[in-house]
């Protein structure tokens, strides 16, 4: 499991790669009673904002991890944002990419670094 | 957090895993450890409890009731003379404009001839200076910030509060009574902003940590967020000062006609007299331009306070704004209130909310979103 500084975790499997949000992240955002998620087919560059999240408390955004394409979308998490804060890091993922460029991925933190960076 | 407030609970609130922020000059809970989500449906479905000390206690003395009310009256538009003894009522300071410069509640003492007015923590130095200016000498304004204020809110509040106090069993809304709380002599309305049954409490500051403690060992008690107070009076549909109202909003555009009562209207026996009487009076009779709505997006993204609202899908200029908005809890999915033109006030108009670059439908809606479950 790969983490970034926008607390998005990232699963890879293949040419695939899974992201959601973690713990920590769905925890600082509160209730989650919202979630806009991207269409399937939708090519994105890293750092496009493609998810819209609505807390009890705010607005915030996903940004795309990676170039690549959506090839999948949870929609159970539109249909219950509040699986969200229920299980972040299971069940609640957002999105699957096929990235067209996996070497972003080498920059991203571990673990141990993300547990460091959250403090 | 350097120069803020802190309320006689605040060790409680830190104690209690509370997150504290800063709100109109004071370091106050925002959430608890359960979230806004469970706070506020706790308090729909058993009883809540709110630090509201932030908000400023005043009494206001005078030689009799009749000078009070009538020097109150002077200030704002609300039939103060008729008010009973131990029974309080919703009122607003106006300006020469005829804008609300806060909203209020103001109770006779159940003792007979004395004043007691709460006001918005944002506004209580300006509102203590105006009644002063306006009340002194022949008045006495007292401010008594040596109280806090605690609330207790939802069905099960009047059991809570009537098993400690039984002197509270026997009142309804809007009274006020005086009443030994578990060993402390407390005033407490049965009033709130939650549209739930329920108690403000005014309690000496010393006692206050003893009378939470006392609450919170109930487990119906649970202690409540700004969060979750934001998001159930607005199901309620109830304006929060500096938001759904200011300073240029008057109180019929605001949709509180109601509160104004007859005596003070034209015809009254005591018409006018409080400022900006002049357009206030007129907009009674003949309507505001704009009027203060329910919005009901028709998704599930919810729509936030500045939000603009147009009548088109497309194009065209805005035709007002929401000032208050997000998610409700026991009403399953996002709500909000806003200004439009009064032609557009109508419950059933269609509007579009220009969210994130998308103009999404959201309908005029009769207010509360959901019913209030006052003790009549």
């Amino acid at each position: 499991m790969k983490y970034t500084e926008e607390h998005e975790w990232l699963l890879v499997e293949g040419d695939i790669v899974t992201v959601g949000i973690t713990a920590h992240a769905a925890e600082q955002l509160g209730d989650v009673v919202f979630v806009e998620l991207p269409e399937v087919g939708t090519t994105v560059s890293k750092d496009d904002e493609i998810v819209v999240i609505e807390s009890v408390k705010a607005a915030s955004d996903i940004l795309a991890p990676l170039d690549g394409e959506i090839v999948e979308v949870n929609e159970a998490i539109a249909d219950n944002p509040a699986l969200v804060n229920d299980d972040p890091e299971g069940e609640a993922w957002f999105f699957r990419i096929k990235p067209s460029d996996m070497s972003p991925m080498d920059d991203y933190m571990d673990e141990a670094e993300y547990k460091d960076f959250i403090g | 957090m350097t120069d803020l407030k802190r309320t006689p609970l605040f060790a409680l609130h830190v104690e209690l895993g509370a997150k504290m922020v800063p709100f109109a000059g004071y370091e106050m809970p925002v959430q608890y450890p359960a979230g806004v989500m469970k706070e506020h449906l706790h308090t729909r479905a058993h009883a809540g409890l709110f630090d509201v000390s932030h908000m400023g206690q005043v009494w206001i003395d005078g030689p009799d009731w009749e000078t009070i009310a009538l020097g109150f009256e002077t200030l704002v538009p609300q039939d103060v003379l008729g008010v009973q003894p131990g029974r309080q009522r919703y009122g607003f300071f106006t300006n020469d404009h005829g804008g609300i410069e806060d909203d209020l509640m103001f109770a006779r003492d159940p003792q007979g001839d004395r004043l007691f007015v709460v006001v918005n923590a944002a506004c209580k130095e300006a509102d203590i200076a105006r009644m002063k200016a306006a009340l002194e000498p022949g008045l006495t304004v007292t401010p008594v910030p040596d109280r806090a204020l605690i609330a207790v809110q939802g069905p099960q509040a009047g059991a809570v509060c009537g098993g400690i106090a039984p002197g509270l069993r026997q009142t309804r809304f809007m009274d006020v009574r005086a009443v030994d709380f578990d060993g402390v002599p407390v005033m407490a309305s049965r009033s709130g902003y939650t549209g739930e049954d329920g108690f403000e409490i005014s309690v000496p500051a010393a006692q206050a940590e003893a009378v939470v403690r006392r609450l919170l060992a109930d487990e119906r008690v649970q202690p409540i967020g700004l969060g979750a107070r934001d998001s159930l009076r607005l199901e309620a549909g109830l304006c929060l000062y500096g938001h759904d109202m200011d300073a240029r909003t008057t109180p019929v555009s605001a949709a509180l006609d109601w509160a104004i009562q007859k005596v003070r209207r034209h015809g009254g026996e005591r018409a006018g007299g409080f400022p900006g009487a002049a357009r206030v009076l007129a907009e009674l009779e003949q309507g505001a331009p704009t009027r203060r709505v329910g919005l009901l997006p028709e998704g599930r993204a919810p729509m936030r306070e500045g939000v603009a609202l147009f009548t088109l899908e497309a194009g065209g200029e805005a035709v007002g704004r929401i000032t208050s908005g997000g998610f409700g809890p026991s009403l399953g999915g996002p709500m909000a209130m806003g200004y439009v033109p009064v032609e557009l006030s109508a419950p059933g108009t269609i509007l579009y909310g220009e969210l994130r670059g998308k103009r999404l439908p959201l309908t005029v809606t009769a207010l509360p979103f959901v019913a209030a479950n006052f003790k009549r």
